[in-house]
């Protein structure tokens, strides 16, 4: 698809970037004013900054890892502009999933319509809505109470998110076995497709154990991204070897 | 009068995020006018319903549950940035431990502000690096080669987020996860329905949760 890759998306996506490099530059000057008033050193403020930097460079590497996939069907440009936005990998490929798989029936990996591509865009663009709407509109008024109202609620809100995550995952865990349908052939179940799942969470667990007893804690922001990749890596492997 | 920062931050913060807002709506609005394709409502509908359904919710708590760690202006700059579990609210909580800084004070405000503004400008332009050399590769994703990968991106992300999920909440993932297995292996073309068994999930799930949770069988 043409326009994905087109000057004036690149312009658009170019725009969205520059704005949330600017926010940031102008509240990064002002809370380092500010930070002065309240007696912090330049020092101190000069650590916060880079120790923040540094911080963020291996989960950025992790997004760039979603990156890729998320490209296949949105170009580079407007997937870069979905995961440096409001949004992670968690949700944007799920929300892509809910319209390519779910609405079109159609799989990732087909060649997709601009009709699909857009509407799934539309879909993640409004599908995570609601803090820029909440904040603007309430931030200000219940922001004493905010930590009272989650308080009140946290152990139940956690086990809620949970919860809401495991319903979408179990419908796809489901949508995994469903035999697959085929024009001219009999319906099958993709052992390939199995098989993938089996290696993606066997990967993950490996992760798991090592990070425990090595105390790799560097390996947290990778793990779901570098199981997810490594498993869909397997696929071409498996997909090789005969297995569908 | 002169604005309190807090006041200040506030007044700035509403002003960047509905801007933000606005740019996040224009784009696809801007490529939908372009190229003439629309999302037509009966593709929009269930694609939104089976998203909202899960993330309107989640959002929504991340909202109570992270701003007080972030502060005002953490805040209003991380949920537009995003990345907020992996990302911003670790940077805005180190930061704040760093200097030994309480939570929730002005102090603690600013300090997070300088961090997840650092994180986000650090985030952003890596992104836009990575986005700028994916480029030249992008026919290389169209491979037939690589097909076999990217028809696999379902099990390949549910497998590992599911097991982590699964392994945290058994109790709660047991009924959905049997009843989605025996209705997605046994009822004829169950493989065009997961649009809809997306909310039926969720449904089941929070059903369960809910009569586990008053029943004190989790925590």
């Amino acid at each position: 698809m043409a326009f994905l890759n087109s000057w004036w998306v690149y312009t658009i996506v170019g725009i969205i970037f520059a704005y949330v490099l600017l926010q940031s530059a102008i509240f990064l000057i002002k809370a380092r004013k500010k930070a002065l008033e309240l007696g912090f050193s330049n020092k101190q403020i000069n650590k916060t900054i880079t120790s923040s930097m540094i911080f963020s460079l291996a989960p950025s590497f992790a997004i760039l890892i979603g990156l890729v996939a998320l490209s296949k069907i949105f170009g580079p440009m407007l997937a870069g502009m979905r995961l440096g936005t409001l949004g992670a990998v968690t949700y944007e490929l799920p929300a892509a999933i809910n319209v390519i798989n779910g609405v079109y029936g159609m799989n990732i990996g087909d060649v997709l319509t601009p009709e699909m591509v857009i509407t799934a865009l539309w879909v993640m663009t409004f599908g995570c809505i609601p803090p820029l709407l909440i904040i603007p509109l309430f931030f200000k008024k219940m922001r004493g109470r905010m930590e009272q109202i989650n308080d009140k609620d946290s152990s139940w809100n956690s086990i809620m998110m949970d919860a809401l995550f495991l319903g979408m995952i179990s419908a796809f865990v489901g949508y995994v076995l469903a035999p697959k349908v085929v024009e001219g052939e009999e319906p099958y179940i993709s052992l390939l497709a199995i098989l993938v799942l089996v290696s993606s969470a066997v990967l993950i667990m490996v992760f798991g154990i090592l990070m425990k007893k090595f105390k790799w804690d560097w390996l947290k922001n990778y793990a779901l991204p570098l199981s997810m990749i490594s498993a869909m890596a397997l696929a071409i492997l498996f997909a090789s070897l005969g297995v569908r | 009068m002169k604005r309190t920062y807090q006041d200040q931050l506030h007044f700035e913060g509403r002003y960047f995020m509905l801007g933000a807002l606005a740019l996040f709506i224009t784009a696809p609005l801007m490529i939908s006018i372009v190229t003439g394709v629309w999302p037509t409502f009966d593709k929009f509908l269930p694609g939104f319903f089976a998203t909202a359904i899960i993330f309107w919710p989640v959002t929504t708590i991340e909202v109570f549950t992270f701003s007080p760690m972030l502060g005002t202006g953490g805040s209003y700059l991380a949920f537009v940035t995003g990345n907020l579990t992996n990302l911003k609210v670790p940077a805005a909580l180190n930061a704040q431990d760093a200097l030994g800084i309480e939570k929730g004070t002005e102090k603690g405000d600013v300090i997070s502000t300088i961090a997840v503004a650092s994180s986000s400008i650090i985030t952003t332009l890596i992104i836009l690096v990575g986005a700028l050399l994916i480029i030249p590769l992008t026919p290389l994703l169209e491979s037939p080669t690589l097909k076999p990968a990217f028809d696999n991106i379902i099990p390949a992300l549910f497998g590992a987020l599911g097991i982590v999920y699964i392994m945290k909440r058994w109790q709660v993932a047991i009924i959905p996860l049997i009843f989605m297995i025996i209705f997605f292996l046994f009822v004829p073309g169950s493989g065009g329905l997961v649009g809809i068994m997306v909310p039926v999930g969720v449904a089941l799930s929070l059903a369960t949760a809910s009569l586990l949770y008053k029943k004190g069988k989790i925590k």
